[in-house]
């Protein structure tokens, strides 16, 4: 165990260290406090609107960035290290692979987790502070099940990074990997689901579609965001408005998400040829 | 105990013969030579007794136990090995990039900033990485291997990038944790200036052990013939003509400048020589040298009928 948290703290200072945290944390500070004073600018108001309609924004916005940012900040966790020659170092300390795998997901998740809270728990300080009429409680319970699930959303881009890490043997083509990830489930899936919703001319079979949002992670983070608002979902979601799915569904379903790449990827490392 | 047993090991990787039965014993306190050509399978062995990779066929034990079993894990702490090419950390600096592995080992920071004294890196050692040296890295590499106080040190290229008086301190480093009962491998294409820190050579070609023993064995058993050089005052042909009337063993001399000569002899004349060449009052000096590293090297790594003995 004092080897994974040795690995952990190298790569949390190491994110302190190239600013990763801070960049990160400013980046997500910026844009949610912009989006809930500003998100219905359109509308021609200004400041705070509903809780809803802030946090579906909220996660419309950290579906795009959250990904990208897990898989650019670990797509050279081990490729990077063997480049360097330190990995076949490190594999002849008493350091299994399986703990240096989850010392990077400690340290690399605590990262995201650290940035999370801070950039959009400004958002929710600014909400409390300054809007009028806000539950506070809600906003805190809706804005912690948010950070919470951002967090492990970011855990499941870290663990697929880790996989594309594991898998190839050069750093270029780690990162080239990494956006193939993002584009397919950031992007291209969706747009699939919207394709297919379409050309059956939404005679698609009503229960098989709610199964096949489960199997985007980015597509159960907005879920569990969504629910337990009588909110008006974007894009493809407005199909799962009225899902069957609960909260701890979906929370299983994240974590399924983690695990499954988790285990890919040490998998894979073990596997590598060193 | 032994420390290290490698028993008629195979290795192949998809379609290629690694190592092809490979025996080998590594003794505390001793330090043992792996020389050998790119693809001899210096590397491949060195990686089978760190338990990085499997053999295919054979049996490789370290200290007692099979390396590439996860229990093997708590003895890693005393092994210290130094890989070919690391460029560590380069955001990092020296003494960040030696705590960090220091904690992996359970070392404090007072042995790294000790070892960083040591190894001659303490005035670098709160600059980044990526500034350092080649030889400075190869020294950081040296203080990684030795932070635990190993008792099997595996040491790939280390006199890589290493001044000469560098490389003397390693050597005399090497002897140390010889004499504490360490036991050394050390693989290496820079063969001068080895030779008296090895105990025993063992010499790769092909994936197969093709001579292993003590220098002087390995010296015996190639039968190399040494050199012998005789200065003199005398004129060159006087001196040809003199060494001629001493003694049957000059045969095939060669001026190497106007007033030396040299030629080659089976090791065994070397008493015989010595008596008859100190009997001329004419002759200054008498060099004997046996065949070096180098020329054993060449010798058992070559086709043996390369190399003809005069």
């Amino acid at each position: 165990m004092n080897a994974v948290l040795t690995i952990a703290h190298k790569e949390l200072k190491d994110g302190v260290r190239n600013r990763w945290i801070v960049a990160i944390t400013l980046v997500f500070a910026l844009l949610s406090v912009g989006i809930s004073w500003f998100g219905a600018a359109g509308a021609g108001v200004v400041g705070f609107t509903s809780l809803p309609n802030t946090i579906v924004s909220l996660a419309s916005l950290a579906v795009f960035l959250i990904p990208l940012i897990a898989l650019l900040m670990a797509y050279d966790a081990i490729v990077g290290e063997d480049e360097d020659g330190t990995l076949l170092l490190l594999l002849t300390y008493p350091l299994s692979k399986g703990q240096l795998l989850l010392g990077k997901l400690l340290g690399h998740g605590t990262i995201m987790g650290l940035s999370t809270l801070l950039g959009f728990g400004a958002s929710a300080i600014t909400i409390i502070l300054f809007a009028e009429n806000v539950d506070t409680n809600a906003v805190l319970q809706a804005f912690s099940s948010f950070v919470a699930s951002a967090t492990i959303l970011g855990c499941v881009f870290l663990a697929f990074a880790y996989c594309i890490s594991a898998w190839v043997s050069e750093k270029s083509r780690a990162a080239g990997g990494a956006l193939l990830f993002w584009f397919l489930f950031v992007l291209i899936f969706d747009l699939a689901l919207l394709c297919i919703l379409v050309a059956t001319e939404g005679q698609f079979h009503p229960d098989l579609f709610p199964f096949l949002l489960l199997l985007n992670p980015t597509d159960v983070f907005r879920l569990i965001n969504l629910i337990g608002f009588e909110g008006d979902g974007q894009g493809i979601l407005i199909v799962a408005r009225d899902l069957s799915y609960g909260s701890g569904v979906l929370y299983c379903a994240l974590l399924a998400w983690l695990l499954l790449p988790l285990g890919t990827a040490y998998l894979l490392f073990r596997r590598r040829p060193l | 105990m032994t420390l290290v047993q490698l028993d008629q090991v195979h290795k192949s990787f998809d379609n290629v013969q690694a190592l092809q039965g490979i025996s080998l014993r590594l003794d505390p306190g001793e330090v043992l030579g792996l020389f050998g050509h790119n693809g001899a399978g210096k590397t491949t062995t060195m990686k089978l007794i760190l338990g990085l990779e499997q053999p295919s066929q054979g049996d490789v034990s370290v200290f007692g136990l099979q390396p590439s079993q996860p229990h093997f894990s708590q003895q890693r702490f005393s092994i210290g090995f130094l890989p070919e090419n690391v460029a560590f950390y380069p955001q990092l600096t020296g003494r960040e990039v030696l705590r960090y592995f220091g904690r992996l080992k359970r070392v404090g920071p007072q042995r790294c900033s000790a070892l960083l004294d040591r190894i001659g890196l303490a005035h670098a050692a709160d600059r980044k990485v990526k500034t350092y040296s080649k030889g400075m890295r190869q020294r950081l590499g040296l203080a990684q291997a030795l932070l635990s106080e190993p008792k099997l040190l595996l040491l790939d290229e280390p006199t890589v990038g290493l001044d000469p008086i560098a490389t003397q301190d390693f050597y005399s480093m090497v002897d140390e944790l010889r004499g504490q009962g360490c036991g050394v491998i050390l693989c290496s294409h820079v063969l001068p200036g080895v030779e008296q820190h090895i105990d025993r050579a063992a010499i790769l070609g092909n994936g197969q052990v093709r001579a292993l023993g003590s220098l002087s064995q390995l010296r015996q058993q190639a039968n190399l013939p040494m050199s012998i050089r005789v200065k003199s005052t005398l004129a060159r042909n006087q001196l040809q003509h003199e060494l001629d009337r001493l003694t049957t063993l000059a045969k095939g001399m060669r001026p190497i400048n106007g007033s030396t000569l040299e030629w080659e002899s089976d090791p065994s004349n070397k008493m015989q020589l010595l008596r008859a060449l100190t009997q001329n009052p004419h002759i200054d000096d008498i060099e004997f040298q046996q065949p070096s590293l180098e020329k054993l090297y060449r010798y058992f790594v070559e086709d043996h009928d390369e190399v003809t003995p005069q």
